[in-house]
């Protein structure tokens, strides 16, 4: 692709001595190239390495009158339970007196998706209002465990959820099944 | 018949606009570009669908991995020297101007308030080869609260925007050392916050 210099000499006139004329474009593609690739790269570097996160909010620790929370009927209530090995457990109403028997159950498409989706509707047809999902992480489960159930939560579009602690009657129900 | 001729054209197009303007694309994005901040510890972080793009400045990270070790970085050289400054007024621990530049350029600490004078004067190499043991979360020294105190202070008084606390995980992290630490935050009445994650198919 290197330009030839064409112009030509143009040969002897009158016996003067003329110095040559030389080309003045430069061939540019290689360079053009070269700074293709950089852009490519310096682009794809930029936009893979910001950091992407999710937002939480943690319910407000009223230490100081905590009457003023506001009791939510246990009939819409569903608890999850995270134990170790991934599972998690959950049931619908209080730990002592469940509406429904405790059940076990794994992360993902097929375990507390379809719980959460199926649970919202019904808590929604039968009491009008919106299911409320209390996720309680037990000492034995990790950091993912918590990311996944919240992913699960937004991903169904459950927006009313808080994290709390764990009590001891919930950490006996994990016993039970060997979660704990 | 004599056979037509098709006058041969040159097939070098002019490159001058085209180099232009992939210079020009090159210069925006290496200035743009930050060098990638590299994690004390090995993080793992977790997978999740939805998510959010978090801003590059205002924003403190603390770094959790390697059984429960707790690192602490914010963004923006002034404010991490005005925060050495604070806290070593808290603790009783006097740095020098140079120590301060020093700390400015440091994307994260993960040292005891009575190491963070020694940590700071290692060279780059040592600091490499130093095993941080991690701020302390303890309740009676309370040092990883004051650190985020003191940064959410710093950064109102120097941008006057309220300071965005993420936290960045390992997956296998136990979750007893991420309550500690959404615990102290809550002491501080800091209810939001964004957990980083890594993106993954519903």
């Amino acid at each position: 692709m290197a330009e030839l210099d064409t112009s030509g000499g143009g040969g002897k006139k009158g016996g003067k001595v003329r110095s040559k004329k030389q080309s003045t474009r430069v061939d540019l593609t290689a360079m053009v190239d070269l700074a293709f690739l950089l852009v490519t790269f310096f682009m794809l570097t930029t936009t893979l390495s910001k950091p992407k996160a999710m937002d939480l909010a943690m319910p407000d620790k009223n230490e100081e009158n905590p009457q003023e929370q506001e009791p939510i009927a246990a009939s819409r209530t569903v608890t999850v339970l995270l134990g170790k090995d991934n599972r998690l457990e959950w049931f619908v109403g209080t730990p002592t007196d469940p509406l429904s028997a405790p059940t076990v159950d794994n992360y993902g498409k097929d375990g507390i998706r379809k719980v959460l989706i199926e649970k919202g509707q019904e808590i929604k047809q039968k009491t009008g209002k919106d299911m409320f999902v209390i996720v309680k992480p037990s000492d034995k489960s990790i950091y993912k465990n918590m990311i996944d159930i919240i992913d699960e939560l937004n991903i169904t579009n459950n927006k009313l959820y808080a994290i709390v602690d764990i009590t001891p009657v919930e950490i006996k129900l994990l016993q039970d099944v060997g979660l704990y | 018949m004599p056979r037509v001729k098709i006058p041969r054209k040159s097939t070098s197009i002019d490159m001058t606009a085209m180099c232009d303007v992939a210079f020009l694309l090159l210069t925006f994005f290496i200035l743009t570009a930050k060098p990638r901040v590299e994690d004390p510890v090995p993080v793992d972080t977790p997978g999740a669908a939805t998510q959010v793009i978090l801003p590059e400045t205002d924003i403190a990270t603390m770094t959790i991995g390697g059984k429960g070790k707790v690192f602490f970085g914010v963004e923006g050289f002034e404010v991490r020297k005005q925060l050495l400054q604070r806290m070593g007024e808290k603790y009783k621990i006097g740095f020098t101007q140079s120590e301060l530049d020093r700390f400015a350029v440091m994307p994260n600490i993960g040292v005891p308030m009575s190491q963070v004078k020694q940590f700071i004067n290692l060279d780059a190499d040592q600091r490499k080869a130093f095993k941080a043991p991690g701020i302390p979360t303890d309740s009676v020294s309370n040092e990883l609260y004051n650190w985020i105190h003191e940064a959410r202070v710093v950064n109102k008084n120097l941008s006057n925007k309220e300071l965005r606390i993420t936290i960045k995980g390992d997956s296998k992290e136990e979750y007893p050392t991420i309550q500690r630490i959404i615990a102290i935050l809550q002491k501080q009445e800091v209810n939001k916050f964004s957990l980083i994650t890594t993106l993954r198919g519903k």
